[in-house]
């Protein structure tokens, strides 16, 4: 291994125990700035995370699950990146104790001992503690998922109301507008954007929207969101109600400092932390989202990089004096089109300082500008950001303003366009804040012939956190390339042929292409392994029976029917239709997990036993001794119908839920999709299977029927499934499920799951094909059910007859011959 | 002499090598991938990936690359080079095919 930090002759004879909680922006950045600040490696670092990764970027994390991404792309520090640099990182586990005596911190059964400690755990979207927040039509608004959720959701509805006027919040609301829905923002302060803005400017931003037809609603307590399933309405403090039928919260975020303030830490609104980060406890220290720092609690990065680099060099001794002495904050914005410049506190006015303010209310333009000590400390900008640049000069220099004050707001200086700043700027200016990528880098990648946005984020990084710099970017492509080629692989099926699905079904079959190989040969502009694993999967299902087989085109899950574990061995999952097994069944899983000394025997969530730690060539053995079906835990295919108890037992149940989800599993086991496909069904609408989060859910109703929906998730996206249809019978629902299937089928992107190819078709779409036939092919959905399900093969029948040299078979031993 | 330290060790038929894919020896104390390409090319490098130790011979070629079954990171199959900055290159083996049988240079 490459070993990045080596330990020099001159590394202390102890090194000192440093434990970061926290494996975010700010943890790992900390981490790298102290390697940087000391590369003699004073320290030994040990970092927690909650979640088992390195360090990402969370935004992005929707375009790895529908492939746009890898998802090493989105990996600020890969997992290696820690090994390289002798961090220990206990990836996935919460801290749940500190013993600030014994110096300790806790995470499960591990323990690990501290000389000092930083916390860096940063923060979570607010959701206010009021009644309704789980009520169908309800979201947070906080990530891509949660805006694809609520575009999706808003087809078709008249009423949204916004809580929260903050910036996001009005972002929520000019989505909502571009679905024809009619908006309320619902502002708990007393005018709109209170961080950025003073009362006049949240006025003049909020005539503004009115007059886009956004109705605001400030100084508004919310108390209840109404509904019984559906949410129909707000309900406020004063008694009055809204009626809507959606809601949408953007209440901002709050720090997460409950461990330190359990534990002793002085916190307020976050952890308290002085000029040199500390604590209240000498020892302990806070950096990012979760710390308070005179006052100030900062939820962007450039303040937060500001915390770790002085931590840093104060902890290391590369400057023992470093101090934090609080984030400038400027910012210019677009809010619903309109142009908003902000700087220090507007709405902080002490007796003392002059207040410069200039008013166009015709053009809904607003200017203030705060002067105290000579300074300019503060101001905002709303409607023509023509003094911006001067302002944000005035104020980040601390440069006296001038003497003739209106000279702040008219000046004889141009205004500087962005092409000519760009051009202007040095080429160490750093313009990918996220991943540290400087002007120069970027400029000589585009030189290279990087001419898209994502190429030139590929090459170098830029652009691939946050996005926000992605303008910047593609600036500098048409300033030196004149310029930016669109990306059309977005809409491609799979990264190595440039065809989107319909074409490159027709192609296929046009040219009579049946292996991967052939499509490779005739149509590839690259080769790679989602490529292939995404032809065989598509050519599959497209030729059926005629089909060549090409082994090599299967990842090794495929391969071996079995899911590959992180020291080579294999998951064995059976199938157990609908959940229900038998004392039989059980015994003789019990019989093989004894008799091949599997590690580990554990219930999935998908309601059967995993048999953990089976060796490759012991797999057709295993197979065959279970004598039960493969259950496809292994690869994209139908995976389960959970269920639950049903009528025959539950108080509750309505109707037949276990025999129904057995007879949907029975019917469509082994079906392959472009990703996987994970079933439910619930006997009443007290949804104990969680029907309502999985690619297909059912819930028997109250009056005897079958209520159908599809895209829900509740993995890394959580995503509440669209309502496709009601049925009255088993019959119908197992038809209905096959049109639904098929068409998923044939028309989804490679890995792309129902959460994202639901909204995409739009579940308006979804209905008027499938269930009102408006294209005319259900009988041919029909008839291609009957073909796939008669082309079902158990594929754990291999065990007798290996398709190809070595399947089954461990690694190969060779004698080294007499020398 | 000794001056050679390479060994030429038979690995048995090329048809005992699935096409298109991979497949792991142990020859004396050495871990192998040995891999025979669609194309009819067979090579060999070290047997676990670099990264988190993934074995590579249940890996996939894509090209002229294999593809570590773990986290997809790519080695080039002639130079054992990795498409990510931070993992070291593969070591590879010379390997011949004569009259149907492979062998491999250690």
């Amino acid at each position: 291994m490459i070993r990045l930090n080596t330990i020099t002759d001159d590394a202390p004879a102890t090194r000192r125990k440093l434990v970061i909680i926290g494996n975010g922006m700010a943890g790992a950045r900390l981490a790298e700035d102290i390697l940087a600040a000391d590369p003699g490696h004073a320290f030994d670092i040990t970092m927690f995370g909650d979640e088992p990764y390195g360090n990402y970027n969370r935004i992005l994390l929707s375009n790895v699950l529908n492939g746009s991404q890898e998802a090493k792309e989105i990996f600020l520090n890969p997992l290696a990146w820690y090994e390289e640099n002798d961090i220990t990182l206990h990836a996935g586990a919460r801290v749940t104790a500190i013993d600030r005596e014994a110096k300790t911190v806790t995470a499960g059964d591990l323990t690990e001992s501290y000389d000092t400690l930083v916390f860096a755990t940063g923060s979570r979207p607010f959701v206010p503690p009021i009644p309704g927040t789980t009520l169908h039509g309800v979201f947070l608004f906080r990530t891509i998922d949660d805006c694809n959720n609520i575009a999706a959701f808003a087809r078709g509805k008249k009423k949204a109301v916004v809580i929260g006027g903050g910036l996001l919040g009005l972002e929520a609301a000019k989505g909502l507008m571009t679905h024809n829905v009619e908006v309320t923002v619902v502002e708990m302060g007393p005018w709109l954007m209170g961080v950025q803005l003073d009362e006049a400017g949240g006025k003049v931003l909020r005539e503004t929207i009115e007059k886009l037809g956004i109705k605001a609603l400030t100084s508004a307590s919310t108390q209840e969101f109404i509904g019984d399933r559906d949410v129909t309405g707000v309900r406020f403090k004063d008694g009055t109600e809204i009626e809507c039928d959606m809601v949408v919260i953007s209440a901002g975020i709050r720090p997460n400092k409950e461990l330190a303030h359990e534990f002793g830490i002085a916190c307020d609104r976050a952890i308290l932390v002085d000029d040199t980060l500390v604590t209240s406890d000498p020892d302990i220290f806070s950096v990012g989202e979760c710390a308070q720092h005179r006052g100030m609690v900062y939820g962007l990065v450039a303040p937060i990089w500001e915390q770790t680099k002085a931590l840093a060099h104060r902890l290391t001794g590369k400057n023992p004096d470093a101090v934090y002495t609080g984030s400038k904050l400027a910012t210019k914005l677009k809010v619903m089109g309109v142009e908003l410049a902000s700087m220090g506190r507007v709405s902080d006015v002490k007796p003392t300082d002059e207040v410069v303010q200039f008013a166009e209310p015709g053009r809904q333009v607003y200017w203030k500008a705060i002067v105290r000590d000579g300074k300019v400390a503060a101001a905002c900008l709303l409607g023509d950001l023509g003094p911006a640049d001067e302002l944000v000069r005035l104020f980040l220099s601390e440069a006296p303003a001038p003497a003739r004050r209106l000279e702040m707001f008219f000046t004889g200086a141009t205004v500087q366009g962005e092409e000519f700043s760009l051009a202007d700027m040095p080429d160490d200016k750093q313009i990918c804040d996220c991943n540290g990528v400087c002007k120069g880098t970027i400029v000589a990648a585009i030189r290279a012939g990087k001419t898209t946005v994502p190429a030139v984020g590929k090459a170098t990084r830029a652009g691939t956190g946050c996005g926000s710099c992605k303008k910047m970017v593609k600036g500098l492509i048409e300033a030196i390339n004149g310029e930016v080629k669109a990306d059309p692989s977005e809409s491609w099926y799979v990264p190595g042929i440039p065809l989107d699905k319909p074409t490159l079904v027709a192609e296929v079959k046009k040219r009579g292409l049946k292996s991967v190989s052939a499509v490779l040969v005739e149509l590839s502009t690259q080769q790679d392994e989602k490529t292939k694993n995404g032809l065989a999967s598509m050519l599959a299902g497209l030729w059926g029976k005629e089909y060549i087989d090409e082994r090599d085109a299967r990842y090794i899950n495929d391969r071996v029917h079995a899911n590959i574990q992180n020291d080579g061995t294999f998951s064995v999952i059976p199938r157990i239709y609908g959940g229900v097994t038998s004392a039989e069944e059980l015994i003789k899983i019990g019989q093989v997990a004894k008799k091949y000394d599997v590690r580990m025997v554990k219930f999935t969530g998908g309601q059967r036993i995993d048999l953990l730690g089976i060796k490759k060539d012991d797999l057709p053995k295993v197979w065959a001794d279970l004598g039960m079906p493969s259950g496809h835990a292994y690869t994209k295919a139908f995976r389960t119908c959970k269920t639950c108890v049903g009528k025959d037992f539950c108080r509750y149940g309505t109707n037949d839920s276990t025999a129904l989800g057995i007879a949907i599993e029975k019917k469509y086991q082994g079906w392959e999709f472009p990703a996987k496909m994970k079933l439910a069904v619930s006997g009443c609408p007290r949804n104990c299977s969680e029907s309502t989060v999985k690619d297909l859910g059912i819930i028997a109703t109250e009056g005897g029927e079958w209520e159908i929906s599809v895209g829900g998730a509740a993995g890394a996206s959580v995503r509440k499934t669209d309502i496709l249809c009601r049925v009255k019978t088993q019959e119908e629902a197992i038809a209905m499920i096959g049109r639904f299937f098929v068409y998923y089928r044939d028309n989804a992107k490679w890995v792309e799951r129902t959460y994202d190819f639901v909204p995409r078709f739009t579940i308006e779409h979804l209905r008027d094909v499938l269930v009102n036939d408006s294209l005319g092919i259900v009988a041919e959905l029909d008839a291609e059910v009957v073909r796939t399900c008669d082309a079902y093969v158990d594929p754990w029948l291999e065990r007798d007859k290996p398709v190809y040299a070595g399947q089954f078979e461990d690694v190969r031993t060779v004698p080294l011959p007499m020398a | 002499m000794t001056s050679t330290l390479t060994r030429r060790v038979p690995l048995g038929p090329l048809t005992d090598l699935p096409v298109g894919l991979g497949h792991a020896f142990q020859v004396g104390d050495t871990p192998l991938a040995v891999f025979r390409s669609r194309e009819g090319k067979v090579f060999a490098v070290e047997a676990t990936c670099p990264h988190k130790g993934g074995p590579l011979a249940d890996g996939m070629i894509a090209g002229d690359q294999i593809v570590c079954p773990y986290h997809a990171f790519k080695y080039d199959s002639a130079t054992g080079q990795c498409d990510q900055p931070s993992a070291c290159a593969l070591k590879t083996y010379a390997v011949s095919v004569v009259d149907g049988a492979v062998y491999v240079e250690l």
